[in-house]
């Protein structure tokens, strides 16, 4: 067995709310990082992949259980990792060669070793010559390089990286993870581990050799696996287009069997997010949603969503919202991550506007308890209108409160969308909407 | 995402430094030339300033209405604008780290800047003097430190909001950067945090410095009782000047005024603002910088270069060692500290913050409750003096702004829509509104009395002369912001003058003008309190007033009547400022938001 760098004990993260709720953010995991191996941390957003890696680092503090660093408690160890961060965090006012040279000063070494070292790092990324220039002179991959130069001139024990690639271009984020996998094969670097946050499947299963997949509400551990494809790993290769036809079925399928839930201290048990009154609703845009059904109908009303995603070249994080959202007012079905349209939903992606929006409003009331609210509420109120306040304190029940003002965001849109309200946006009320004599509502005003 | 080819602006960067190696080559001596001679200069100033400060004290100082004075007399009034502007960035940025980091104070801290920024400065000039007078050994000196303490109570608060509100900011990765990569707070505030806040602390002391003259201008000369507090400057000079009907003395006085201006705008904010443009946090390139030669001749200077190598440079380092050296010693020698331990000191220091927060409520409490027991003595009389006083400046105020606004609004839109117009007029501008309003209030009363307007309209004149830039530099902003395809629609589709005011340009500068009308009325009420009262060949010229009324207790010492004066206007201008700008603001910042 390889020796354990860092382990992760019973770890969880939430949010205490004034009332006896809490909002997990990540339940109670067990994670841990060993010699030799890249672990990749896969996950739709919101299901806590960030938290889980600053908990990992020691730069956040897990709300209950404990991090070990070598089987010491993280906060009494000299910790020596470094991170790579998606926007770069370079600062734009130093030189490269200042940025690299930052944390080796923060360590006081001398200003001449500095220099060695920083400069040594600087030729190893491939960036001899450009030690004078500034951040913003640079491209986008240029400046990731120089991320990874500050963070390996350290020589930390395990690099994190946090979705290093996700703000590049496709070809140069290719370049990029084919020369740090090649550093790290040869043992340029003196690192012992890497831990990689990505939302990309492919980028996972081609440097990792083990991956952690992430369930969302609240974040947990779904699947732990080891890669044992030999490197250079062939995208076209059969074992590798499964592993990632797994992963996708694993993100898509809805949960054979929901983890245990803890207990707050005081013994209640915290509510499950999908238990929970409200459903998520995900943030997609009513145009988005028929859209996507409309290019379902011309594939014959089923698709993979991973072939699905990869002919639209869209990221899995941007299509699984539409997806869901699909999926929450019946216009869809999703089975072992192939889509299929429902009847209503070829109806509706067949129909012209006016029939779109009456199908919408019919499938909203029906399975959106938060729509139906507002629309009964503002039935019943004699002047017709209702402060949004009133929803929003009971949203914030049940998620935080970023989270509360985008779920009024997105219900706001697919309310107005299905003319079930409208919303007086200086006076912050639902109202009634207009009634039209001739319901003739022009296409240009339909949400896209 | 799309990046565009990279490689011009690289090749722009080479270029660039080439032509500065040529440079670099011809001209070294003539640069260090230069920087040798401003050091020389400097060295000087500050022996002259010693010598008047530390020498014999002076009774009674009598201004000199020579123009060969004037060099003199400017020199001291810029030293006092700029020890009183160190103070202020120091203060500033002491103020805005402890508001950023400790969540204990922070919202009293805010809460405290907001009121200490609409406080009325200039009606604490007399307290503050006579407190410097009684502290410090020779009089001069008092009345010195008094007048610097007063402009520097004037150009702080700004400075720390801008400075907290930059700290507040900072992207959490570079944070985390910081973090990760164990920065000590040292290099965190010199790597960090003040870098990312330079450029918003550059702007403000632009505006801070500016409003220094301001204050300074009238307290270089100010009566208190019997009592004649007068400090040789510029602001002196002026009064003095238009106090005898000298108009030579007041050209020249005004001429020095604007050379000091204009000379500060090129040879200082030009310079920090070229040099604060690295500190922009963007990604790419900008095309449009501001050029400075002297920032060039600084950068290039072999001669400073070499000083720096041999002084800052092995400072910094050193301090960069020792702290990581403590560091590594500390994680060295900490046992993990057993819980009972680590309880017990938790306790303590508890224990010690409810102590010295007893000790400071109890301070204040009995401080708060002295100065209020000196309103017992005031009368019912001079209560309803202070209520109409107030009543009558707050018309004032407003009748100030709407006429600023009245031709500042088509004066900005005409500007801001026509680049060339603007090309003349923002520059002439600049420099008129860059006059410190107060160095000119002598020179306008003498001509409001030639025509023989009184002070009671003179007095709105007056608040205009101080405010009205404010207003008009945001409304040629706001119109500038304007999207060309907005107002192309506007043309296109024949749009009468009214429907274009109603519909365009009114809310599209609304946001600017209500910035504007902030700035511009909280001036305003400072103003109020010299323009109403006057003082001019002898003759004491008022109107009905709360600035009146400040101005003349000040004069005859009833500390009584400031006080309570002092209160209603600060709760006035706060007031106003809670339940009329902030929901227009508000209101700016959610509906009339071009773009998104």
């Amino acid at each position: 067995m390889q020796q354990v760098i860092i382990r992760a004990e019973q770890v969880e993260k939430y949010y205490a709310q004034p009332s006896e709720n809490r909002i997990q953010v990540i339940s109670p995991t067990d994670l841990s990082i060993s010699e030799g191996e890249i672990v990749a941390l896969l996950g739709p957003s919101g299901s806590g992949k960030s938290t889980l890696l600053r908990m990992l680092t020691g730069l956040s503090t897990p709300s209950a259980g404990q991090v070990y660093w070598h089987e010491k408690p993280v906060a009494n160890a000299e910790v020596n990792v470094a991170i790579v961060f998606q926007s770069f965090a370079l600062f734009p006012w130093l030189t490269v060669l200042e940025n690299v040279e930052a944390p080796l000063k923060a360590r006081g070494l001398e200003p001449a070793e500095r220099r060695k070292r920083a400069l040594k790092m600087l030729d190893t990324v491939g960036l001899d010559g450009f030690q004078a220039a500034y951040p913003k002179e640079l491209s986008g991959g240029m400046r990731q390089r120089v991320g990874f130069a500050r963070a390996l001139v350290v020589e930390p024990e395990v690099l994190f990286m946090d979705e290093p690639f996700s703000a590049l271009d496709v070809l140069t984020a290719e370049n990029l993870r084919s020369e740090l996998l090649e550093l790290w094969q040869n043992k340029t670097i003196p690192t012992r581990a890497i831990f990689i946050v990505t939302h990309n499947i492919e980028e996972a299963v081609l440097l990792a050799d083990r991956i952690i997949v992430l369930g969302r509400n609240p974040g947990h551990v779904r699947t732990d696996f080891k890669v044992a494809l030999a490197h250079p790993r062939d995208r076209k290769a059969a074992a590798f287009t499964q592993l990632v036809d797994y992963i996708y079925k694993v993100l898509t399928q809805p949960e054979a069997k929901p983890p245990a839930l803890p207990l707050t201290p005081e013994g209640k048990p915290v509510r499950d997010q999908r238990q929970m009154h409200y459903q998520m609703l995900p943030h997609a845009r009513p145009g988005g949603i028929a859209g996507l059904l409309e290019i379902l109908l011309d594939h014959n009303g089923k698709d993979d969503i991973y072939r699905l995603a990869d002919d639209l070249a869209f990221e899995i994080d941007d299509l699984l919202p539409i997806v869901d959202a699909a999926q929450l007012l019946g216009f869809l079905k999703v089975t072992e991550g192939d889509a299929a349209i429902t009847p209503t939903g070829a109806e509706y992606a067949n129909s012209e506007i006016l029939r779109q929006k009456e199908l919408f409003r019919i499938a909203a009331v029906e399975n959106v308890l938060l729509l139906r609210q507002i629309v009964r509420a503002v039935e019943a109120k004699s002047d017709k209108s209702v402060p949004e306040e009133f929803f929003h304190d009971m949203l914030d029940e049940q998620f935080s409160e970023e989270e509360t003002l985008r779920q009024l965001e997105t219900a706001i849109n697919w309310g107005r969308y299905a003319e079930l309200f409208d919303f007086d946006a200086s006076r912050r009320r639902f109202i009634q909407p207009e009634k039209q004599e001739n319901d003739s509502t022009p296409a240009s005003e339909v949400g896209a | 995402m799309i990046h565009l080819p990279d490689s011009s602006s690289y090749v722009r960067g080479r270029e660039t430094l080439a032509r500065s190696q040529v440079l670099q080559r011809s001209w070294p001596f003539v640069l260090d030339l230069c920087v040798a001679g401003i050091g020389l200069a400097c060295f000087y100033g500050v022996v002259l300033l010693a010598r008047y400060w530390f020498g014999h004290p002076m009774p009674e100082i009598t201004i000199s209405l020579s123009p060969r004075a004037l060099p003199r007399y400017a020199f001291y009034s810029i030293v006092r604008i700029w020890l009183a502007y160190a103070l202020s960035l120091f203060f500033a940025i002491a103020y805005g780290y402890t508001a950023a980091y400790n969540r204990r104070v922070e919202a009293l801290m805010i809460a405290g800047l907001d009121i200490l920024q609409s406080i009325p400065v200039l009606s604490f000039l007399p307290g503050v003097m006579l407190a410097m007078v009684a502290l410090f050994p020779t009089r001069q000196l008092g009345v010195e430190m008094g007048a610097i303490l007063l402009i520097f109570t004037g150009q702080v608060w700004n400075m720390a909001f801008s400075f907290y509100s930059s700290l507040k900011s900072i992207p959490r990765e570079l944070r985390e950067a910081a973090t990760i990569y164990r920065f000590s707070p040292w290099q965190r505030l010199f790597e960090l945090e003040l870098p990312y806040a330079a450029i918003g602390l550059v702007w403000n002391s632009m505006v801070s410095v500016a409003g220094g003259w301001f204050f300074l201008m009238a307290c270089e000369m100010f009566v208190l009782g019997p009592r004649d507090f007068r400090l040789p400057g510029l602001g002196s000079y002026l009064q003095t000047a238009a106090s005898t009907g000298n108009a030579s003395a007041i050209t020249w006085g005004l001429v020095t005024m604007i050379a000091i201006i204009v000379a500060t705008d090129q040879l200082l904010w030009r310079p920090v603002i070229a040099w604060s443009n690295k500190f922009k946090f963007e990604q790419g390139e900008t095309s449009s910088r501001v050029h400075s030669p002297l920032l060039h001749l600084f950068q290039h200077s072999r001669g400073l270069r070499t000083l720096r190598q041999h002084t800052i440079q092995p400072i910094a380092e050193s301090i960069y060692q020792r702290l990581a050296d403590n560091r590594r010693r500390i994680a060295a020698t900490v046992a993990p500290v057993s819980e009972a331990t680590r309880r017990n000191r938790e306790r303590w220091n508890a224990i010690l913050r409810i102590l010295v927060l007893i000790l400071v409520v109890a301070g204040v409490l009995y401080a708060a409750f002295h100065a209020l027991s000196l309103l017992r003595v005031v009368r019912r009389s001079e209560v309803v003096e202070i209520l109409k006083g107030a009543f009558a400046t707050f018309l004032r105020v407003n009748t100030a702004l709407l006429l600023a606004s009245a031709w500042t609004i088509p004066a900005g839109v005409a500007i801001g829509f026509h680049p060339r117009l603007a090309r003349i007029a923002q520059p002439l501008a600049q420099i008129a509104a860059s006059v410190p309003a107060t160095a000119l209030f002598p020179v306008v009363l003498l001509a409001l009395i030639r025509i023989g307007g009184g002070l009671g309209t003179g007095s709105i004149l007056l608040m205009m002369l101080g405010t009205q830039w404010y207003i008009l530099f945001n409304v040629i902003a706001g119109a500038m912001a304007i999207p060309t395809d907005l107002r192309e629609v506007a043309a296109l589709f024949h749009f009468t003058t009214v429907q274009r005011w109603k519909t365009l340009i009114l809310p599209g500068i609304f946001p600017y003008l209500i910035t504007g009308l902030v700035t511009a009325s909280g001036g305003a009420w400072n103003a109020s309190i010299i323009a109403e009262y006057f003082r001019l060949k002898n003759q004491t010229l008022q109107t009905v007033g709360l600035g009146a009324v400040i101005s003349a207790a000040t004069d005859s010492g009833k500390f009584q009547i400031l006080l309570l004066a002092t209160i209603v206007m600060a709760a006035m201008v706060v007031t106003i400022n809670r339940l009329v700008w902030r929901p227009l603001y508000r209101l700016a910042e959610t509906r009339y938001k071009v773009g998104a």
